[in-house]
């Protein structure tokens, strides 16, 4: 295929066809849809088991942000003319659906951010620093991304306000209780995730808010593991302020999403100052402009955003449900497998657990094993996943982490195995 | 060990496992001159190096730490080429290394020795800087000793 005739074949919006007539779910019909599956990396094919740090993007996605990029380019929100409008149209209409995605009351809850990181640090330095005082408190718990520490320290130190931890047991989940009794009157803001990226556990999210709220403490729940494998309703869930990044969930990166409760968005100062965020701007005063454009200031990430709305709409046309499913089956599959190797050990063995196979492997080291794997296409994350108190817990430096998404198969776990076994002989 | 790629053999040869399976003068030593402490943020490598000066020479060196094959053997290896060497030697030896990681650069193999086992690094930009960690702790401890951290 020519260069062209590849543009305008992204330039047509090409259809998931993954929608059998059966309903029932087809993997390597949802494969066709994800172009990149098809490469070899080092001569073998292509086995992409790194999906918790970012997702591969369908073809729809692609499409979409070409199309924009090939046809529609413009600024939003401030010009008359045709392709301005176009343009306002597709990101707001992505705000729509966002809304629909999680359940939010109105789509003026949805605030478009880079990603989960900024959704967090957004909710710190506004509403953290307006309510947060000396001697206060903030909750987290033991399993979070650094992006669900740091901006909470920053807080904490700014405010000599004291950050708390509730602790986990060794299978990697939370104890409830003792989070329970970390909810003090001094308790300003509860932050915690819906799903571990370096153990995979699921939080009892609902119960967590739940015991917040009790105590009249709000929550913030970090959704960007949980997104591409859980359905998030945040009015059902409750939550203060939900985050998930874009790029874990099928779109580009540099593009997310805050939930916020209308009322607590309304009473929050702006995060940013600047184009779109004002109603009016004089030297002595400005006003702000009502939400969610309060929060977005300047030029937003409008391509990606508009591929945002696109991944939403191919993750709700494949259906959640049968994504978890599938994924269910990989990962009890992949539990299996990977326990049947002798001298390997999964780290995080939650009852309930998304679809993330965190190990060690005696005798090697996992940056070793990473490399001798990507030697056999295997893509893997190796280190400390951004959650080095996580491995401080477990006392070790890092692990391999295979993450699955819904393009996975049960042959790729198999190469994973045999990549394990083969290094396992390298080093024996 | 047929079943291996060529460059990973390269990256992985039988001295760099041997080494990573049996460090030598792998032990803090209570006696030393110089210390420093390395450490990789990126990976969670930690190496601390000891040498014990006698005039201007290396009497003796030792390591200790937690790290990957690459890292590991760098270190013993490092220990091993370092006893005996002066201060200028072991400096040329550590701008001999570094070229050779980082550049890949045709080091003279005279020059190198046993350290020639790291050629093949520089072909995985992702591992440098598990080879280079204990080289940059070293020349750390003989500047007067501080903490190092790659990145
Ligand atoms: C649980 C969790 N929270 C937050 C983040 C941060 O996401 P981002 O880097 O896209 O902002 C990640 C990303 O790995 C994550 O896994």
């Amino acid at each position: 295929m020519s260069k062209a005739s590849a543009l305008i074949e992204l330039s047509e919006p090409p259809k998931p066809r993954t929608l059998t007539g059966t309903g029932r779910f087809d993997v390597l019909a949802v494969r066709e849809d994800f172009p990149i599956l098809r490469e070899t990396v080092h001569g073998k094919p292509l086995v992409y088991l790194d999906n918790a740090a970012t997702s591969q993007k369908p073809l729809s996605v692609i499409g979409a942000m070409n199309r924009f990029y090939l046809a529609e380019c413009s600024n939003i929100h401030r010009g008359v003319h045709y392709l301005s409008e176009q343009a306002t149209e597709a990101y707001e209409a992505t705000r729509v659906k966002c809304q629909h995605l999680l359940n939010a009351a109105d789509a003026s809850e949805i605030i478009f951010v880079r990603g989960a990181t900024e959704g967090i640090n957004l909710v710190a330095a506004t509403f953290g620093r307006r309510h947060v005082s000396a001697g206060d408190e903030v909750l987290i718990t033991a399993m979070e991304h650094h992006s669900n520490i740091v901006p909470w320290q920053i807080l904490c130190e700014e405010k000599g306000a004291h950050l708390r931890v509730a602790p986990m047991n060794e299978r990697g989940e939370l104890l409830l209780d003792e989070f329970e009794k970390l909810l003090t009157p001094r308790t300003r803001i509860a932050a915690f995730t819906h799903v571990s990226n370096a153990l995979g556990t699921v939080n009892p999210v609902n119960q967590m808010v739940a015991m917040a709220h009790a105590r009249g403490i709000p929550v913030l729940v970090d959704g960007a593991q949980a997104a591409p494998h859980i359905h998030a309703d945040v009015r059902d869930l409750d939550c203060d302020f939900y985050v998930l990044s874009g790029h874990k969930i099928f779109a580009p990166t540099g593009i997310g999403i805050l939930y916020g409760k209308r009322a607590l968005l309304e009473a929050m100062p702006p995060y940013q100052g600047g184009g779109d965020m004002i109603r009016t701007v004089t030297f002595e005063k400005t006003t702000y402009a009502p939400l969610p454009h309060k929060f977005e200031a300047g030029t937003p990430n409008i391509a990606g955003t508009i591929g945002l709305g696109a991944a939403v709409d191919y993750v709700q046309q494949i259906g959640i449900a049968k994504i978890a499913a599938h994924e269910h089956d990989l990962l009890e599959y992949g539990t299996e497998v990977l326990s049947r190797i002798s001298g390997l050990r999964i780290v995080g063995q939650a009852r309930e657990k998304a679809a993330v196979l965190s190990f060690v492997v005696e005798g090697i080291h996992p940056h070793d094993l990473g490399t001798i794997l990507d030697q056999e296409g295997i893509a893997v994350r190796t280190g400390h996943h951004c959650a080095q108190p996580v491995m401080d817990f477990y006392g070790i430096p890092a692990t391999t982490r295979a993450s699955l998404s819904f393009y996975n198969t049960r042959e790729e776990i198999d190469a994973l195995a045999a990549g394990i076994e083969k290094a396992k002989r390298m080093f024996a | 060990m047929a079943e291996m790629s060529s460059e990973l053999q390269s990256l992985y040869q039988e001295l760099v496992i041997d080494h990573s399976k049996r460090p030598r003068n792998f032990r803090k030593m209570e006696d030393s001159t110089l210390h420093a402490d390395g450490y990789n943020p990126l990976c969670g490598d930690r190496v601390s190096i000891f040498l014990k000066m006698d005039g201007d020479k290396v009497a003796d060196a030792s390591f200790q730490g937690a790290g990957c094959a690459i890292s590991t053997s760098s270190a013993s290896l490092l220990t091993e080429a370092l006893k005996g060497k002066t201060r200028a030697e072991a400096e040329a030896i550590f701008d001999n290394v570094h070229k050779l990681v980082t550049e890949g650069a045709a080091v003279d193999p005279a020059k190198l020795g046993k350290l020639a086992v790291f050629s093949g690094v520089s072909k995985y930009p992702a591992r440098v800087k598990c080879a280079s960690l204990a080289w940059h702790t070293m020349k750390a401890a003989l500047e007067g000793g501080q903490k190092v951290s790659t990145e």
